[in-house]
């Protein structure tokens, strides 16, 4: 059998003395959207964290394309082609909109992502290219870290909370944009507490509760109420 | 015409603080590093130069090709295989440890060179003078004025116009973040100060033409960067070199009054201004 893309095998993750992830498995294959859902807590961060290599474990525990990577500094990942939008959007402020978006496609890796495509994706980023990226809205912010990610012209994208505080009207035009976004070879991983939006973009689903997976199944077939039980952990 | 005259050359004296500052700010501003060792660094600098200079009888002048990269390699090297590993959340330990470094380097310092001053000599153009009008100005000092210019504005256009300067900014603003985009903060942080060390190498040389060096005179260098950077603002380079020019003329103006002033004026005017505006007079605005 093939190797997936991306595995996670029995992955652990601490902060200090807290244990935050427990045995977690999961795969990942070319070109699919997996949905990773759970409560508040339930170690969704934290394991994209790690798999962005901000978090270290051990280097088995993460594999690409067969190739152990759990011990690589972010930099590191970030050169395999694997990308994350960090939960919050963590802009940099000192650098304008379009400065934002150089500095996430540095590396230099090549792929379909430019300036003038991610403008094409969100016009408004085009306008506003020149502002300082913390002037923009709560949506547009979220725009330029989804752009920044895509500039880096990734595999992978490992997408958290995109969502998280941000109007109903401007989650759907994001949420929009995502089909275009995926394709391409582009395979993506997204963290999201709106179950409902999380099985209508993605093909599989995990479920974390309290740092071990809890449920994993195809997005359209699972039954709602094993979600609820997964989710909630009744 | 002495007062303006004092001014004058308080205001091309300024010029030198700015060098001494501007490789602080550098790194304060990147990496929140507060390099207690900078004015020990500043005197490596004028001594790298004098080995330069004895061994290869070197015009000071022209052994700064060899200095300036000499100190830049030394920077990089200092940060990665020491400074790196006292970075986090906490500034205290990478401050205690450029402490030490200061420490260690002033004894180096003691035992290769001896406590006697030295001075880099640079030939006739030390004591050379242009007219300007009704006051005569060193050449030496508005060359090292016009360095301080050119190298404040060259520091401005990498930070704000390229690459380079993008990572600093970004590194700035959120290391893990910035190492998501796959920048390597060790070898940004590295480069950081080798810039740092670069701008020292050009401010120990010109420290070294203008007046006697001893192992210990490090630590008044250090303050007056520092008052330069506090006066102008910090993460404001051209508020930096203003700082310096403050420093300088309070400095020189002190001195026109009585000569045993002119440090004290300096410091006075730091301390005014630190309590009026205790951002400096040109902060940055953060967004």
């Amino acid at each position: 059998m093939p190797d997936a893309l991306l595995s996670l095998q029995a992955l652990n993750a601490h902060y200090g003395d807290f244990q935050a992830l427990y045995g977690v498995n999961l795969k990942v294959e070319p070109g699919e959207v997996v949905a990773v859902i759970g409560a508040n807590g339930a170690g969704k961060t934290t394991m994209l964290r790690s798999i962005a290599g901000l978090l270290r474990n051990a280097p088995e525990a993460i594999r690409w394309k067969g190739q152990a990577i759990g011990a690589l500094r972010a930099d590191q990942v970030a050169a395999l082609g694997i990308a994350l939008v960090p939960e919050g959007r963590l802009l940099f402020p000192s650098l304008s909109v379009e400065e934002n978006l150089i500095i996430g496609g540095q590396l230099g890796r090549k792929g379909p992502w430019s300036l003038p495509r991610v403008y094409e994706l969100f016009p408004i980023l085009k306008e506003r290219r020149h502002q300082q990226s913390t002037s923009l809205s709560g949506g547009q912010q979220q725009m330029v870290a989804i752009g920044r990610a895509l500039m880096a012209n990734p595999e992978l994208v490992l997408m958290d909370e995109i969502s998280l505080g941000l109007a109903p009207v401007i989650i759907r035009q994001i949420y929009e944009a995502l089909p275009g976004i995926v394709g391409e070879g582009l395979t993506a991983m997204i963290v999201e507490q709106d179950i409902a939006k999380a099985l209508s973009v993605s093909q599989r689903v995990y479920c974390l509760q309290e740092g071990r997976v809890s449920l994993e199944g195809q997005s359209q077939s699972v039954p709602r109420e094993e979600i609820t039980r997964a989710y909630f952990g009744v | 015409m002495d007062w303006l005259n004092a001014i004058l050359q308080g205001t091309l004296l300024g010029g030198l603080y700015a060098l001494f500052a501007a490789g602080l700010s550098l790194i304060f501003g990147v990496m929140r590093l507060v390099n207690i060792a900078h004015g020990d660094l500043i005197v490596l600098s004028a001594y790298v130069a004098l080995s330069f200079g004895v061994s290869l009888g070197l015009n000071p002048l022209v052994a700064l090709l060899l200095v300036v990269p000499s100190m830049a390699l030394i920077g990089y090297a200092l940060q990665r295989l020491i400074l790196n590993r006292t970075m986090g959340e906490d500034l205290l330990p990478p401050l205690l440890v450029t402490f030490g470094l200061s420490v260690i380097l002033q004894n180096v310092l003691l035992m290769g060179y001896s406590a006697d001053p030295q001075n880099l000599q640079a030939g006739t153009i030390e004591t050379a003078s242009v007219n300007l009008g009704p006051v005569a100005v060193g050449v030496m000092p508005v060359l090292v004025f016009i360095t301080a210019v050119v190298v404040i504005a060259a520091l401005q256009w990498m930070f704000y116009r390229t690459a380079l300067g993008r990572a600093f900014r970004a590194t700035s603003d959120r290391q893990d973040v910035a190492q998501l985009m796959g920048l390597n903060r060790a070898h940004v942080f590295g480069l950081a100060m080798a810039l740092s060390l670069a701008v020292t190498a050009l401010a120990g040389v010109f420290l070294g033409i203008r007046t006697a060096f001893d192992p210990a005179a490090g630590g008044a260098r250090l303050i007056f960067g520092f008052e330069a950077v506090i006066i102008g603002g910090l993460g404001n380079l051209w508020g930096t070199l203003a700082g310096g020019v403050i420093l300088g003329v309070a400095q020189t103006l002190g001195a026109k009054i009585d000569p045993g002033y002119q440090i004290l004026a300096g410091h006075i005017v730091f301390l005014i201004i630190l309590a009026l505006r205790p951002r400096g007079l040109f902060p940055r605005i953060d967004g």
